[in-house]
């Protein structure tokens, strides 16, 4: 599948560079900053943005990204108004974005014609928390069709057979949890992360991109020295939220990112 | 019959494992350890010697006279789970689990409760196997279910507010889980009916079907034939399922399974998957749920706390679908009558949710023939909604 994933990691390893993985809450807090975040946070060195859909229920996400739903929600965002959202970031940018959505969120619009929406809009990749390898069979037809990649997730409590199955299953890049957890949590055990995205690297021929606990650039430049890529999501919706009636909100995100990325530039 | 559920535990198009990742080997451990636990001739002893004599089963099934009498119609006999140590069937599932926990070597235990009824019952169980327990509870139910609340403290479980959504069950479930996906390596999560991802809605199922499986020999001890009817109330939809299942092969037992109609249906204050909701998936299993178009989960409303919740069992679903099982539902007004009508008729207080079962009852038994039998399960006794019901009256205790 060959895509803006796929070339920008083929361009960062050109540079020896590491992928950052930018989190939003898609309308949080509203679709019209999202769009602005998106333009800035490319600019301040973000390489991959995922675009969180928000749900009533979300059983992955801990109180930070908890909160940014409900506020996107309360703004009356929906998946079709995000999906226009793309459309018209792609006018701007080639920056790749990969959706965060629960599962009902797909199946109230119907697999296939989700999947064609979400690729016509110009989205690059899925990652659906709450639902593993073994129950993506309906869905995996129709984004195949799309062309449009799974990513799933491998946690610390994978075993060697599933750290497999989602190897195999896992398209774009493979989602590895730092932690036993929710988002937000405190990043811990950086040997073990260390081991395991070792392991999965050995069986994926995807590249491998860790998240959950990474909250500052030291965190980002430790686990870029492991991973093909950093994931940071609660720490950049947390400045959101606290600067949400600053007008220069979007301008102290885009610094931190900035920080970010600088801490993983290659030594 | 086949054998439901399926090997992904599906019940049809239903059921399924919807969790994170992190989850997914405990619930396949769980998976493998309850399949080992239920060939084990030890643990099922065990099992029986905790039901027989720390919970009191079997529970009576009992020939309700004056109710009978006074509406007139089929012969109407109570499941009497109400009688089970700790108030109601919970204590079944309750038990059952906890003794996994402790094959599964797993120290700590979480739940998640509505009503308190199964916050109470795993704090019992937790208390009497020296585990340590957390129960989380929506901060809405801990105002309407005070009582639940401090029970569950005397037990020495601690009781954890959740300020999330709508402050109910469903948001109690959710924040189990996070616990859970935190702290899977040491925990095991006892959910408290039969719902969620596999294999909880088969376990759970199996550790309630005792209910049935009593009430079936007690009804033909007492009759010489099976009833016509079954009732039970339907929140996650483990009491109904508990009391129904023992009968599904028996095509001439009709079964209802009464739904949280709160305010009504036309209002969309209710809790009525089956008349307002249609399939998707929320917290690990695919089932019939109260959504918007967007496939937001809708707030919910019932006058009971345990049939507050937006999703119903995935089995349900399939029964539903199959026309096995007919749902329908009482409003708050109905069931608050139903509540009244058994403790005057009977000197028996149900708890709100057993009270949409007698609902039902009230309406079903005047149109059968006097030679007819309808047994309704009774899953608990309502000493703990006294206290809410007073406060509706305008009554100060």
């Amino acid at each position: 599948m060959s895509g803006r994933l796929e070339s920008t990691f083929q361009r960062l390893r050109d540079k020896k560079e590491k992928a950052l993985i930018a989190y939003l809450m898609a309308g949080d807090p509203g679709l019209a900053e999202t769009e602005q975040l998106v333009v800035a946070l490319e600019q301040a060195g973000a390489d991959i943005i995922e675009l969180g859909v928000p749900f009533s229920d979300p059983i992955a996400d801990g109180p930070v990204i908890q909160q940014a739903a409900e506020r996107a929600l309360k703004s009356g965002t929906s998946l079709r108004k995000i999906l226009d959202s793309v459309k018209s970031l792609r006018q701007r940018t080639e920056i790749p974005i990969v959706l965060m959505l629960y599962y009902n969120s797909i199946h109230a619009m119907g697999y296939e014609p989700f999947c064609t929406a979400a690729k016509d809009a110009g989205v690059d990749g899925l990652i659906v928390p709450d639902m593993p390898p073994d129950e993506a069979g309906p869905l995996k037809r129709p984004a195949d069709a799309a062309g449009l990649p799974l990513i799933f997730l491998l946690a610390p409590t994978s075993t060697p057979s599933r750290r497999k199955l989602v190897a195999e299953e896992s398209h774009g890049f493979v989602y590895y949890v730092s932690l036993t957890g929710i988002t937000g949590a405190k990043l811990s055990n950086v040997t073990d992360i260390q081991q395991n995205v070792k392991k999965l690297k050995k069986v994926s021929a995807s590249p491998v991109a860790v998240g959950f606990g990474v909250a500052t650039p030291e965190d980002a430049a430790r686990v870029s020295k492991m991973a093909d890529g950093v994931i940071v999501g609660s720490a950049i919706v947390k400045r959101i939220a606290s600067y949400q009636q600053d007008p220069g909100m979007v301008d102290h995100v885009a610094e931190f990112v900035r920080s970010l990325k600088a801490a993983m530039a290659p030594t | 019959m086949p054998m439901l559920p399926d090997s992904h535990g599906r019940f049809g198009p239903y059921g399924g494992r919807y969790v994170p990742e992190t989850l997914m080997p405990a619930l396949l451990e769980l998976e493998e350890e309850y399949a080992k636990a239920k060939k084990d001739r030890r643990f099922q002893a065990d099992l029986a010697y905790y039901l027989k004599q720390y919970v009191g089963r079997p529970t009576s099934l009992y020939r309700a006279d004056r109710l009978t009498k006074k509406l007139g119609g089929a012969k109407i006999y109570l499941k009497r789970e109400d009688l089970c140590h700790t108030g109601a069937h919970k204590i079944n599932n309750a038990i059952g689990q906890v003794l996994l926990a402790m094959r599964m070597k797993k120290r700590r235990i979480i739940a998640e409760t509505g009503a308190g009824q199964h916050g109470v019952a795993t704090a019992t169980a937790a208390a009497m196997f020296g585990l340590e327990c957390e129960v989380y509870m929506g901060t809405e139910d801990m105002q309407r279910q005070a009582l639940n609340v401090f029970r569950m403290r005397l037990l020495g479980a601690k009781v954890t507010g959740v300020d999330a959504g709508s402050r109910t069950l469903k948001d109690a479930i959710s924040e189990a889980m996070r616990d859970w996906t935190t702290n899977v390596r040491t925990t095991h999560y006892i959910l408290g009916s039969v719902l969620g991802a596999h294999p909880y809605p088969m376990m759970i199922r199996d550790f309630q079907a005792i209910i049935g499986k009593e009430a079936r020999k007690q009804i033909l001890a007492a009759e010489g034939k099976l009833p016509s009817y079954l009732v039970a109330c339907v929140g996650g939809g483990s009491n109904s399922i508990g009391l129904f299942h023992a009968f599904l092969g028996d095509r001439t037992v009709k079964m209802v399974g009464v739904e949280a109609g709160g305010s009504g249906i036309v209002s969309g204050q209710h809790a009525a998957r089956f008349s307002g909701g249609k399939p998707g998936v929320l917290q690990g299993t695919m089932t019939y749920l109260l959504q918007d178009e967007n496939g937001q989960i809708n707030l919910t409303h019932s006058v009971s706390a345990g049939l507050d919740y937006a999703a119903v069992g995935p089995e349900h679903s399939l029964y539903h679908d199959q026309g096995r099982i007919e749902y329908t539902y009482a409003t708050d007004t109905e069931a608050l009558t139903a509540f009244d009508l058994l403790a005057r008729e009977e000197g028996i207080v149900p708890a709100l949710e057993s009270a949409h079962a007698i609902a039902h009852v009230i309406k079903l038994a005047p149109k059968l023939k006097k030679s007819q039998v309808i047994i309704a399960n009774l899953s608990g006794r309502g000493d703990k909604d006294v206290q809410q019901v007073a406060r509706m009256r305008g009554v100060e205790l």
